[in-house]
């Protein structure tokens, strides 16, 4: 991607160089890396981009990104200090004013909003156009101290060198006598730094937060404490929609310390003195609901069929999401036309920190102070200002650190963060509210229930000439966010990305979502739609060698023909997990993904109990190709963390509804996996010299086709439903 | 009446009423908000704390049932400098989201207290009962097995 017309606009206009006379006392070095603070002791008010420099020397590098575990606090402030040559030791981390006109990413519809993988590869080019302008501001002050041309001179960290002379200025000197331009001097991408060159880029370093985070000092939402400050809990609905019709709270109103119950147009708040006053006195309430709401008769276990049903009702043309060349026509003109369907029930995101926010709204209701950890700071801010019907620039955001995101606190409405805002209304006080676990699960906003009908059409020489992917799913997009849905032509990305296939060699392709409205909701989950959809693709393939008589591996190499880079993670897992050496008693199972430009292979080894119907993995082998690997031993970490997060949703995670109620609980009944689930990981990183592309969620999507093609290999029968619990293995051994 | 016990070697009290769950007190009382909440149901083991030495659901525990014992939350169990498994923790970069570390280390600490050359085995069944969802568990293995080779200190 080249840096666009809209992305060096903001960087002409966000050169926000200030000059601080000192420097941060609320700075904290950690081990020789970069600091971290809340703002710039002086100077906030003026820092509109991402760069500033103290007299002292010290770079305050502007994070536009949250922070949830996938480490861009770190990686992205490092593509700015590589560019502007800045000793990581002497960088304070400060967090972006929520504004996506200043600081949305360009590779996320220009949103501050992080998600899908997509904030080092999508601000890739502003964060280094923006580190060398600074860097080239500089070398301008000195060369003009100097009366220096600027082509002699060149940088060190924080020092610009004028090699001829011998003489040297830091960037903290130059700082102090620093002449600004008007306007920012313009970058081509030819002048970025090369690869070679790079100091920072693919190094490994500490992540900024990391100390906080073995001693309790980090700080999430949840950890928040004011003056003065109550509690709130929120007893919601059931189902979407639905609303409270009468409240008995005699019960919990006795409670001591709580001082209030609200109604609210969607469920009961509660107001104590204390979390635990608050979480009693919302078990104490007796509601009945409005039963009108359309998810009331939802019921997973019969919706298995009637979403069956949509999928395989050809004569019904689904919403297409992918079309290319005529698939339709050339499965009617296949040699052999192979079908199959798969089914993957509704997920949770089990984020470890259960949702919960901090309000302080002021006691005229025209301002509001909120303290959260959310995936967007601009949607936080814009649904809060909503709620009170005050302008946004009367909403303060504290953002924290997020105990996991999953994607699961990016929704338009926000929900979570609303909640507190309603209830500091109500009490003109600071509000910490609180969802219990039990709440977290009850209000989940979940990966859909999909069901996908395949159909794949080969010529009379065995070749794939015509796919056919059928998704009936509940919607996501048009739920979670009706904004960006409506925006963006109504397509439903979370539910259909990953149906597309396009890395693989097949001529005529069609992929289409038959939407089911149920009124459930549903979110966006870690993988989005390439964890169903890359789920039906790839056991599908591993069906149709299995009964052509074809090595998986040689299969997805000639489907990759023009994607080197995909062969070259096939290959290279192929090669590590020794594939074609045999393992009795035992099953290996191959796949790939090709994922917001990320190439994976992965390979599992599993054993079945066929007494018992459980799967165990023993091994697991990867190979990812994410371009430049930023922040290399990142990328490894995030990549064990999204296989385990795909052995859950595999073998163990499933919600199901009764009479549209969420059926499960907590951690347990849901199914997180624990230290003893999780397979010999060996990941090897293919970084390659190009631009970066997603590593936060890559090997999630690959663990359920490996899987289940390593079950076939090891039992001979094919599990198609996910999560492949005992029970259906069981049955699918019958 | 107030319930009087001990944190990180300093005499508190609590007024908080019976049935309280010591976590709720140590984080909103006491403000050390290290100790995290989880499930509430002795599921996660993010509230792991040490009453007596011995690790405890901080969630599952009524605050009446520690009056006159000793607790030690992650804040105080190393205080001013990091220990072994501390150091161990951030030479492997375990952390990812962080929420599930405190109660990792305070179960591992127990741990290593208990058995402190652990086989991989005996590590994998102690910390079965902390969940991490980031996945930093084959980290964690490591954190331990190397903070057991370096020793406590």
């Amino acid at each position: 991607m080249n840096v666009t017309r809209r992305e060096f606009m903001v960087g002409v206009a966000g050169l926000g160089f200030s000059i601080l006379l000192d420097g941060c006392a609320g700075a904290r070095s950690t081990q020789g890396g970069a600091g971290l603070a809340s703002e710039p002791r002086r100077g906030a008010r003026t820092v509109n981009a991402w760069a500033s420099l103290g007299s002292d020397g010290t770079i305050y590098i502007v994070n536009p990104a949250v922070e949830m575990g996938q480490g861009s606090q770190t990686a992205l402030p490092r593509i700015v200090a590589e560019e502007m040559d800045a000793d990581w030791a002497r960088v304070v981390i400060v967090p972006a004013a929520p504004s996506d006109k200043i600081y949305g990413n360009p590779g996320f519809r220009g949103l501050m909003y992080t998600a899908g993988s997509a904030t080092i590869t999508g601000y890739w080019d502003v964060a280094r156009t923006y580190g060398a302008q600074v860097r080239r501001v500089l070398m301008e002050n000195a060369a003009r101290e100097w009366k220096v041309p600027l082509s002699e001179l060149s940088t060190e960290p924080n020092t610009v060198v004028h090699a001829k002379s011998g003489r040297r200025m830091s960037y903290g000197e130059i700082a102090q006598i620093a002449e600004l331009p008007a306007v920012a001097p313009e970058i081509k991408p030819e002048e970025l730094k090369k690869p070679a060159d790079y100091r920072l880029i693919g190094k490994d370093v500490m992540r900024v937060e990391l100390p906080s985070k073995v001693n309790g000092s980090a700080q999430y939402s949840i950890d928040v404490q004011l003056p003065g400050m109550l509690y709130g809990a929120v007893l919601r609905a059931p189902v979407e929609g639905a609303a409270p019709l009468a409240i008995d709270d005699r019960e919990a109103r006795a409670i001591s310390g709580v001082l209030t119950i609200v109604r609210l147009p969607f469920g009961v708040g509660v107001i104590a003195e204390t979390p635990w006053a608050a979480f009693s006195a919302k078990d104490a309430l007796k509601v009945k609901w409005d039963r009108s709401a359309h998810a009331f008769g939802h019921d997973s276990e019969k919706a298995v069929d009637l979403y069956a049903a949509a999928a395989r009702e050809l004569s019904h043309a689904g919403k297409p999401w992918d079309n290319v060349g005529d698939a339709p026509g050339a499965l009617r003109s296949a040699a052999q036309v192979y079908e199959a369907q798969y089914v993957c029930d509704y997920t949770y995101h089990a984020q470890m920190e259960p949702l919960n926010s901090v309000a302080s709204v002021s006691p005229s209701g025209d301002s509001c102070e909120i303290w959260c950890g959310t995936q967007s700071q601009t949607m936080a801010v814009a649904a809060v200002a909503k709620a009170l019907g005050i302008p946004q620039e009367k909403v303060k955001l504290n953002l924290t650190l997020l105990g996991g995101g999953f994607g699961r606190r990016g929704h338009r409405d926000e929900e979570f963060v609303v909640d507190s805002v309603l209830l500091s209304r109500e009490v003109k006080r600071p509000v910490k509210m609180l969802w219990t676990r039990e709440d977290d699960v009850q209000n989940g906003r979940f990966r859909p229930l999909s069901v996908h009908y395949l159909r794949a059409g080969l010529d009379g020489a065995g070749r794939i000439i015509a796919w056919q992917h059928r998704v009936a799913c509940d919607e996501i997009t048009a739920f979670q966010d009706p904004v960006r849905y409506k925006g963006g032509g109504e397509r439903d990305f979370l539910a259909m990305a990953g149906s597309e296939l396009r890395t693989y060699d097949i001529a005529n392709r069609l992929a289409e979502q038959l939407p089911q409205q149920t009124g459930i909701r549903t979110s966006s989950l870690r993988g989005i739609g390439f964890g169903p959809n890359k789920f039906a693709t790839e056991a599908f393939l591993d069906e149709i060698a299995v009964r052509r008589g074809l090595d998986p591996v040689e299969l997805r190499l000639a489907l990759l023909k023009n994607t080197p880079r995909g062969q070259a993670v096939m290959r290279e897992v192929a090669a590590m997990a020794d594939y074609r050496r045999p393992r009795p008693g035992r099953g290996l199972g191959i796949s790939f993904v090709d994922y917001s430009g990320t190439m994976v292979a992965a390979v599992a080894e599993v054993s079945v109990d066929k007494k018992s119907g459980a799967i165990h993995v023993h091994d697991f082998w990867l190979a990812l190709d994410p371009g430049i690997a930023v922040h290399p031993d990142n990328v490894i970490a995030q990549t064990e963390s999204s296989i385990i997060y795909g052995l859950g949703l595999t073998l163990s995670e499933r919600i199901s509804f009764k009479e549209g109620v969420v059926q499960q609980h907590n951690i347990r009944d849901y199914g997180v996996p624990r230290m003893g689930d999780i397979p010999e990981m060996h990941i090897k990183l293919v970084a390659t010299p190009n631009r970066p592309t997603g590593a936060g969620q890559m090997a999630t999507p690959i663990v359920a086709p490996a899987i289940s093609a390593a079950v076939f290999a090891a039992s001979g029968v094919r599990v198609r439903h996910t999560p492949f619990l005992p029970e259906r293995v069981l049955r699918a051994l019958a | 009446m107030a319930i009087h016990f001990t944190v990180n070697g300093t005499p508190v009290a609590s007024a908080a009423p019976q049935g309280t769950p010591l976590l709720w007190v140590l984080r909103e009382e006491l403000k050390l908000t290290g100790t995290k909440y989880g499930c509430g149901a002795g599921q996660c083991g993010a509230c792991m704390v040490h009453v007596e030495g011995g690790r405890t659901f901080s969630c599952l525990t009524p605050v009446e049932s520690v009056a006159g014992k000793r607790i030690t939350t992650i804040e105080g169990l190393s205080p001013g400098r990091l220990n072994a498994l501390q150091r161990a923790w951030l030479a492997e970069s375990v952390p990812q989201c962080g929420y599930c570390q405190s109660g990792q280390l305070m179960s591992a600490a127990a741990l290593l207290a208990a058995n402190p050359r652990p086989t991989r085995d005996d590590i994998k069944d102690h910390m079965s009962t902390n969940v991490c969802r980031c996945g930093t568990y084959p980290r964690i293995v490591r954190a331990i097995e190397r903070a057991a080779k370096e020793g406590q200190s």
